[in-house]
C-alpha cells in the first residue's frame, strides 16, 4: 500500500518538479541575454516572494484566485468537460458579491453577510456556466466554443452595466460594499502589513477540502468521475451522462464565481472592471500541473502566483515579462514532460520489479 | 517432427518477459517449420500475445534467444522484424476508414510520380496481390463501407504487400462469419502451399483441428506442449492449457438440468412487440421484431454481424431510443424508460464491448462491481468505502477474478479476468432479464467454461436470457430457440434440438428465408 503511495506521490510530484527544473534552464538563458546573472535574479525572485512577509501576503493573495479558477476548471475536466469560461464566471461572480454587499444594509451581521455575498457569486458563476451546459446537453454545442464566445459577452455587458450605470465618479469601480467583509490576513498576523491575502483563502481551501470528498467519497463524485473516463460505459451503467455535465459545468461556474469575493470581499471591496483577467485562462495551467486534484490545484496555484508576484520583485533588473515566459514554459515543460516521465518512471519500476 | 535438416522458420527458446511484478513469458519456446501453419493456443494471459510481440520485435525479452531463418535476431526491432518478412496482423483492425482499400494497404510505402501518389499504380499493384492471393476486394472502396471480413482482408493484404513471409494471425476469425472463415482458411492453405508460414493464435479448437499442422500450448507464461495436430484431440488440446480436464460441451450439462426437471415459474421475463429501430445512416436497422423470452429460457440470436443484433441489445438495454414498437419486462413496458429504470425492473446487461462500455477501465476493480449499482452501497450521498471493499472482495473470489486484487486498475486485468468482472457485476445481483452479448469474445477456454456455466445456472434459477454471439458454436450449445438475425428482421427461429450449422448459416448469409415475424 505504501508502495502504491509512494508511486502516486511520484508521478504526481516528479514531473512538476522537472518542469520545474526546464523552466528554469530556459529562464537563466533569457536573464543572461539580459545582461544579468541568473543567481542574484532569482534570489530575488525568491526573496520578493516568499522571502518577506509582504510578498508572501501577496503570493497567497494571488494563489487564492488562481486556486478558484483552478478548481473549477478541474473540476470540468474530471467530468470530460473543458470549461474555458472562467474567465467571465469569476467576473460575473465577484460582481453579484459586490450587489449584494452593497444592498445589504451596513449592520447585517458579518458571517451572514459573506455567506449572502459567496452565495451570490456561486450563482452567477453557476447561471453563466448553465447556458453552455444547457446549449450542450439539449443541442450539442461544444462547451468550449460556447464558453469562450460566453466570455467576450459577460465581460462587455459587465463592462457596460459599470461604465454606463454603476461607476464610481473617475473610476471604473463600484461603490464600496458596506457588508460582507473578509478581513486581510493582517488582522491576525500584523507582519503581513499591506499584503492583500485575506481570509478567502480559507474559503479556497475548505473548498478544497469539499471538492476532494465530492469527487472521491460521493455517489455523485463517482458518477461524475465515470462519466468523464468511458462516458459510454457510464450510459451504459444507467448513469445519465447529461445530468452530470449539467451539475459539474454549474458547479465549475459557481467555484469560479466564488473566486470573485478574494478581490471584491477581501480586498479593495467594489467590483472593478478586468478585476481578475487572466485569472480563467491561467486556471487552466493550474488545473493541468495540479492533475485536477483539489490538492494538487492548490500547490500549483501557489507555484503560478510565485512566479507571477516574482516578475514584479525582478522588475528592476530584468522585464517582468520574463516570469510571464517562465509560467509558460514551465506549462509547455509539464504538458510535454508529464507523460514521459510517467513513462521512465513505469520502466523504471519495472527493472526494479524485475 | 523436427528435422534437423531444414531451419525452422522461427525458433524462441527460454523467453522471459515481465511487465513490474507480472510475468508474461518465463521459459516460452516457440519452433514453426517453413510451410507451417502453427497454431498458438493457450488460455487469456498465457503470455501468446508477449510472444508474438516480442518475435514482431514490439517488445524486447528480458532474456532467451531467438532465431529467424537460422538467425539470431533475439532483441530485434520491428522494422528488422518487417525487412526480414514477419507480418503481423493484429486482433484489432488498425485502417484509415476515410481512404481506399488501396490506399490503406500501400499507406507507407506509397508509390509516387513526380513527388505525387499515384493512386493508379497503387490500384494496379493493389489489384494483383489480391489475384496472387485469392483475396479479393475491390482497391477503389472506401475501407468505411467494408465489412469486417473484408476489413480484415484488407489488413492481411497490408502486411503481405510489405512482403511478409511469416504471417501472424491474432484471432483472426473472431469477427467473421461462418462462410467467410472458410474462405480465409482457403486463402491460408494456398500462401502454406506457396511456401509461406503461418501462426494462428486461436482460442478455437475446431480451427485449430481443422486448419494447423502444429501446435504450440502455452500456460502461464510457459510453453507446456508441442503437439501435431493430425495425432490430437481438442480435448487434449484443452487439457493442456488448462492443466485439467474441461467439458467441452456446456450442452451436455443443460440436458443434464432437464433431466432434473427444474421447471421455473412461468409469467414474466422478456417480451418484444414490433420492435423498431432506425439509424439516420442505415435506415432500419432493427425492422419489426417481436418475441417473447420466458423465464428459464435462453434464446439464441445467431447472424453475421452488423445485422441489427447490437441496435436490438442497445433498444433493449435502453441505450438506444425506439422508433415504434414496445419492450417488456416481466410484464411492465419499459419502453419509455431511461437505462437507470430498467435495471430496476429487472434487467442486467453484459454488453458486446468490455472496453468501451461494460468497464470504466481506469476505476479499480471494486468501483467497477458497483458501477449501475453504486446507490445501494451508498448512503446519503456518501459511498459507502467498507460495504464496496466486503462486496469487492466477495466477487473477486466467487468470480475467480485474477489476480484476486480488488483494489487494482481493470485496464490491468486480461481479456477474460476483464469479463469476469463485468459478469460479477452483472449476475451479482437480482435480475429477471439478462442480456449476454457477446460474452465470451476474447476470452479463454477455461474462462468461456466458467461463463457458460454461470449462464446456465442463471437460467435454471428462471432467469430470462438473451445471448447474442457471433460464434456459432456458442448460440446452439447454450439456447433453447435459436433465432437467425439478417439484416434487421428475425429471418428464422428455431428449436435448438433440431438446428443444424448449415441451416442456420443458409439463413444467416440470407440465402434463405423464413416466413416469420
Amino acid at each position: 500500500m505504501s508502495d502504491r503511495f509512494r508511486a502516486q506521490l511520484e508521478e504526481a510530484v516528479l514531473p512538476a518538479v522537472i518542469a520545474l527544473l526546464i523552466a528554469i534552464v530556459c529562464g537563466d538563458l533569457l536573464i543572461i541575454s539580459y545582461g544579468q546573472a541568473p543567481g542574484p535574479v532569482y534570489r530575488m525572485l525568491l526573496e520578493g516572494t516568499w522571502g518577506n512577509w509582504y510578498g508572501f501576503g501577496q503570493v497567497l493573495y494571488k494563489a487564492t484566485t488562481l486556486a478558484f479558477t483552478g478548481m473549477a476548471i478541474a473540476i470540468g475536466l474530471r467530468a470530460g468537460l473543458f470549461n474555458i469560461g472562467a474567465e467571465s464566471q469569476i467576473a460575473a461572480g465577484g460582481f453579484a458579491a459586490a450587489i449584494v454587499g452593497i444592498w445589504l444594509p451596513a449592520a447585517t451581521p458579518g458571517i451572514i453577510a459573506v455567506l449572502l455575498c459567496i452565495l451570490a457569486a456561486g450563482a452567477a458563476g453557476g447561471g453563466v456556466a448553465a447556458i453552455p451546459a444547457v446549449l450542450k446537453t439539449k443541442f450539442g454545442a461544444h462547451e468550449v466554443i460556447v464558453t469562450i464566445m460566453l466570455n467576450f459577452i459577460v465581460l462587455a455587458f459587465l463592462n457596460w452595466l459599470i461604465t454606463a450605470h454603476l461607476h464610481q465618479p473617475e473610476s471604473l469601480h463600484t461603490a464600496a460594499i458596506r457588508a460582507g467583509f473578509l478581513p486581510r490576513l493582517q488582522s491576525f498576523l500584523p507582519a503581513f502589513r499591506g499584503a492583500a491575502a485575506n481570509l478567502s483563502i480559507l474559503v479556497a481551501i475548505l473548498t478544497a477540502l469539499a471538492l476532494w470528498y465530492y469527487l472521491f467519497k460521493s455517489r455523485g463524485g463517482y458518477e461524475l468521475r465515470a462519466a468523464g473516463l468511458q462516458p459510454e460505459a457510464a450510459e451504459y451503467s444507467g448513469i445519465s451522462v447529461h445530468n452530470v455535465w449539467m451539475k459539474a459545468m454549474i458547479l465549475s461556474g459557481a467555484i469560479a464565481g466564488i473566486g470573485g469575493i478574494n478581490y471584491v470581499l477581501g480586498y479593495e471591496h467594489y467590483y472593478e472592471d478586468g478585476f481578475a483577467t487572466g485569472a480563467g485562462f491561467l486556471g487552466i495551467a493550474v488545473a493541468l500541473v495540479g492533475r485536477n486534484n483539489p490538492f494538487g490545484v492548490l500547490v500549483a496555484a501557489l507555484l503560478f502566483a510565485t512566479l507571477s508576484q516574482g516578475g514584479l520583485a525582478i522588475h528592476a533588473f530584468v522585464p517582468k515579462q520574463i516570469a510571464d515566459v517562465l509560467q509558460a514554459i514551465v506549462i509547455i515543460a509539464i504538458s510535454a514532460a508529464v507523460p514521459e516521465v510517467r513513462r521512465l518512471l513505469l520502466a523504471g519500476r519495472k527493472r526494479v520489479a524485475a | 517432427m523436427t528435422n534437423p535438416a531444414i531451419t525452422p522458420a522461427i525458433r524462441m527458446t527460454g523467453i522471459e518477459k515481465s511487465f513490474g511484478p507480472v510475468q508474461a513469458n518465463r521459459g516460452a519456446s516457440l519452433e514453426v517449420m517453413p510451410g507451417e501453419i502453427h497454431a498458438l493456443v493457450g488460455e487469456n494471459g498465457a503470455g501468446k500475445s508477449t510472444l508474438m510481440k516480442i518475435l514482431g520485435g514490439l517488445l524486447s525479452p528480458d532474456a532467451g534467444k531467438m532465431e529467424v531463418n537460422g538467425r539470431d535476431v533475439t532483441g530485434w526491432t520491428t522494422p528488422d522484424a518487417i525487412k526480414a518478412g514477419i507480418g503481423i496482423v493484429h486482433q484489432h483492425f488498425m485502417l484509415v476508414p476515410t481512404l481506399t482499400v488501396a490506399e490503406n494497404i500501400v499507406l507507407g510505402m506509397e508509390p509516387t510520380k513526380a513527388g505525387m501518389f499515384d493512386g493508379d499504380r497503387a490500384n494496379a499493384e493493389v489489384e494483383k496481390l489480391t489475384r496472387e492471393t485469392g483475396l479479393v476486394i475491390d482497391p477503389k472502396r472506401k475501407v468505411s463501407d467494408l465489412s469486417v471480413g473484408e476489413a480484415q482482408r484488407v489488413e492481411i493484404l497490408k502486411v503481405l504487400f510489405r512482403g511478409a513471409k511469416i504471417l501472424i494471425l491474432d484471432e483472426p476469425t473472431a469477427v467473421l462469419s461462418p462462410p467467410e472463415v472458410k474462405e480465409l482458411w482457403n486463402v491460408m492453405r494456398k500462401m502454406r502451399d506457396n511456401g509461406g508460414t503461418i501462426v494462428l493464435i486461436t482460442h478455437r479448437l475446431d480451427e485449430v483441428m481443422d486448419l494447423t499442422d502444429v501446435i504450440t500450448v502455452m500456460r502461464a507464461g510457459r510453453t507446456v506442449g508441442r503437439l501435431v495436430t493430425k495425432d490430437t484431440t481438442p480435448s487434449e488440446i484443452a487439457k493442456e492449457m488448462v492443466g485439467r480436464d474441461v467439458a467441452l460441451s456446456a450442452r451436455e450439462k443443460r440436458n443434464a438440468a432437464a433431466a432434473h426437471g427444474s421447471a421455473a415459474p412461468r409469467s414474466a421475463g422478456l417480451e418484444l412487440r414490433n420492435v423498431v429501430v432506425t439509424d439516420p445512416v442505415r435506415g432500419r436497422v432493427v425492422d419489426n421484431v417481436s418475441f417473447s423470452l420466458a423465464p428459464g429460457e435462453i434464446l439464441g440470436i445467431a447472424g453475421v454481424e452488423g445485422n441489427g443484433q447490437t441496435e436490438l441489445v442497445e433498444a433493449i438495454a435502453g441505450l438506444r431510443k425506439v422508433e415504434s414498437g414496445s419492450i417488456w419486462i416481466d410484464g411492465k413496458d419499459v419502453t419509455n424508460l431511461d437505462v437507470a429504470h430498467r435495471r430496476e425492473a429487472g434487467l442486467t446487461h453484459i454488453p458486446e464491448d468490455r472496453h468501451r462500455r461494460g468497464l470504466v477501465l481506469d476505476y479499480t476493480v471494486a468501483n467497477n462491481l458497483v458501477l449501475g449499482v453504486q446507490n445501494r452501497f451508498s448512503l446519503s450521498g456518501w459511498l459507502n468505502d467498507r460495504k464496496i471493499g466486503d462486496y469487492a472482495a466477495k466477487q473477486v473470489a466467487a468470480y475467480d477474478i485474477r489476480p484476486p486484487i480488488a483494489a487494482a486498475y481493470a485496464r490491468g486485468f486480461s481479456g477474460g479476468n476483464q469479463q469476469k468482472i463485468v459478469l460479477a457485476r452483472e449476475m451479482g445481483h437480482g435480475f429477471s432479464v439478462l442480456l449476454a452479448s457477446q460474452p465470451t469474445r476474447g476470452v479463454d477456454v477455461g474462462a468461456i467454461e466458467f461463463i457458460h456455466a454461470q449462464l446456465l445456472a442463471a437460467r435454471d434459477e428462471g432467469k430470462a436470457i438473451l445471448l447474442v454471439s457471433a460464434e456459432l458454436n456458442e448460440v446452439m450449445a447454450l439456447s433453447d430457440r435459436i433465432a437467425v438475425m439478417y439484416r434487421g428482421q428475425f429471418a428464422a427461429v428455431m428449436d435448438a434440438d433440431t438446428a443444424t450449422t448449415e441451416q442456420l448459416g443458409e439463413y444467416m448469409i440470407g440465402a434463405k428465408k423464413e416466413g416469420v415475424a
